[in-house]
């Protein structure tokens, strides 16, 4: 270690690591914006309909709905990520159904993303005021008018900064898709680092392009919480 | 207009509304009055449905609601569009400026074309005194403002009957007048009104009668005169007195 660490800065072998992490940064920003960038937009997507779908199953007054919410949301959350995507990818095909490692990937992060965001989405509707329902009832709405016109509207800025975790959450849990033998960032960092064996350059170099993503996201959620706060006392 | 006969509401154990009976004529102007807590804000709200009372029934316009059958929720949304209610702190839709919020009953709900609510949300809102606010989101108007907002939304959808619960008891007292001005202009035209106000010189200049509440019964009603000056009832007398101190 200590060696190493000495070596780093002989000009020589400077050069050395230098022309590893140039050589590697293109194959991994391509897997970035190739595969882990579109697989977190993706999986966030669909995650959200669920989620929306699971919160309103919740709040709805059907026990019967209620009831599929909770169990779904209860799997989901009682069991690791990582044991989803391996019962997907290779449990599955023993009962004859074989999903190809993408597929297995959105169908693992979606639940994923629909049980955990449900919660921030049921509990956003519920920090509502009561008054809202009844103004919008006042004026003639239907529950689902209020809802839509209303409610989520508002709903939305409350859930923002909660979804945002989440979203981050998602871009590095991504990497789990390496395990199912999907190529995006983080296996494309492994094949490199496999063929190079300079594990702790390539491996730091994608955990600095994850970094770089997110501070870019939380640049995003800056903007589009200040672009929904007009309308909000300051 | 409005006919309430045999009206019980329940919150629990507790009997908010004990067989209350009225009537309102239409363009005639009730004002309710009574001490907290004696049934004033439920019985406004059973008359929107935002409570449903457990018996009675209540006849508005040509619809009736007999609450001893079970109701259907499109029959409640359709009953309620006949009324519009002002709420005791506003509840202005706060993502909407104060046009939007006008405007938001006949898009939404009437299936209006936008061009043309957004016309009469203008002059609806010109009416009510804020034709140079009309962009405003509510957290930047003033509480009298935001309840003049309230009324217009309330006022949209072309109802003939509003409802309004205690609208400046949330006031600072030197907002009450406008948000009185303009009630007052209403029942001069001729709307259907039924108000729950601790503002008594209102109740005495334009009401059409007043109705005394207390403990979930209405105790009294007659003109203001009646009730303001020759009160036969000991606790009408009584809330007078503390009123007026
Ligand atoms: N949602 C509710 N749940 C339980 N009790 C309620 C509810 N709303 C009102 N009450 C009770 O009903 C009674 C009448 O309340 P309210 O109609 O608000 O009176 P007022 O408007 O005359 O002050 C009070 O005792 C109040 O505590
Ligand atoms: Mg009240």
């Amino acid at each position: 270690m200590k060696m190493y660490l000495s070596n780093i800065f002989t000009d020589p072998e400077m050069e050395k690591y230098i022309d590893i992490i140039v050589s590697s940064f293109l194959p991994l920003v391509k897997g970035a914006f190739y595969y882990t960038i579109p697989l977190t937009l993706i999986t966030f997507a669909i995650g959200l309909v669920l989620a929306v779908i699971t919160a309103l199953m919740r709040l709805s007054n059907m026990k019967v709905l209620q009831w599929i919410a909770r169990v779904y949301v209860s799997i989901i959350r009682g069991t690791p990520l990582l044991v989803q995507l391996f019962i997907i990818f290779f449990g599955l095909p023993s009962v004859g159904v074989t999903i190809n490692p993408l597929y297995s990937a959105i169908i693992g992060f979606s639940l994923n993303m629909g049980a955990y965001n449900s919660e921030i989405i049921r509990a956003a509707i519920l920090s509502i005021p009561k008054g809202q329902w009844e103004a919008s009832h006042s004026i003639g709405m239907t529950n689902l008018q209020a809802l839509r016109r209303v409610v989520l509207p508002q709903a939305t800025r409350v859930s923002i900064p909660p979804l945002s975790n989440s979203f981050i959450g998602l871009i590095k849990d991504t990497s789990l898709a390496s395990t199912i033998t999907y190529t995006e960032m983080f296996r494309k960092a492994q094949e490199i680092a496999a063929t190079n064996y300079h594990f702790l350059l390539v491996y730091t170099e994608a955990a600095v392009i994850y970094w770089i993503i997110c501070i870019g996201l939380s640049f995003v959620q800056d903007r589009v919480e200040n672009r929904l706060d007009q309308y909000v006392a300051k | 207009m409005i006919t309430v006969k045999d009206l019980n509401k329940y919150f629990g154990d507790l009997h908010v509304l004990k067989n209350i009976h009225m009537d309102v004529a239409r363009g005639e102007v009730v004002v309710v009055i009574g001490p907290s807590g004696s049934g004033k804000t439920t019985l406004l709200r059973t008359l929107n449905i935002l409570e449903t009372p457990e018996e009675g029934e209540i006849t508005i316009g040509k619809q009736s609601m007999d609450f001893s059958k079970p109701l259907k929720k499109k029959q409640i949304v359709e009953f309620r569009k006949q009324t519009g209610m002002v709420f005791q702190n506003h509840n202005l839709f706060p993502h909407f400026t104060a046009l939007e919020n006008v405007m938001e009953g006949p898009v939404t709900v009437q299936k209006i074309s936008k061009a043309k609510a957004r016309e009469r949300a203008k002059d609806i809102l010109t009416k009510v005194g804020l034709g140079e606010k009309l962009d405003a989101y509510p957290h930047q108007l003033s509480g009298g403002q935001q309840q003049r907002v309230g009324i217009a939304r309330a006022l949209a959808t072309g109802v003939e009957v509003i409802l309004f619960d205690e609208p400046t008891s949330a006031l600072d007292p030197e907002l009450v007048g406008d948000v009185l001005d303009v009630m007052k202009e209403l029942a001069e035209e001729g709307m259907t009104m039924v108000v729950v106000t601790h503002e008594m010189s209102f109740a005495e200049e334009v009401a059409d009668r007043v109705i005394f509440m207390d403990q979930g019964k209405v105790v009294e009603e007659g003109t203001p005169e009646q009730i303001f000056q020759q009160t036969k009832e000991p606790r009408t007398q009584q809330f007078l007195n503390r009123i007026r101190k």
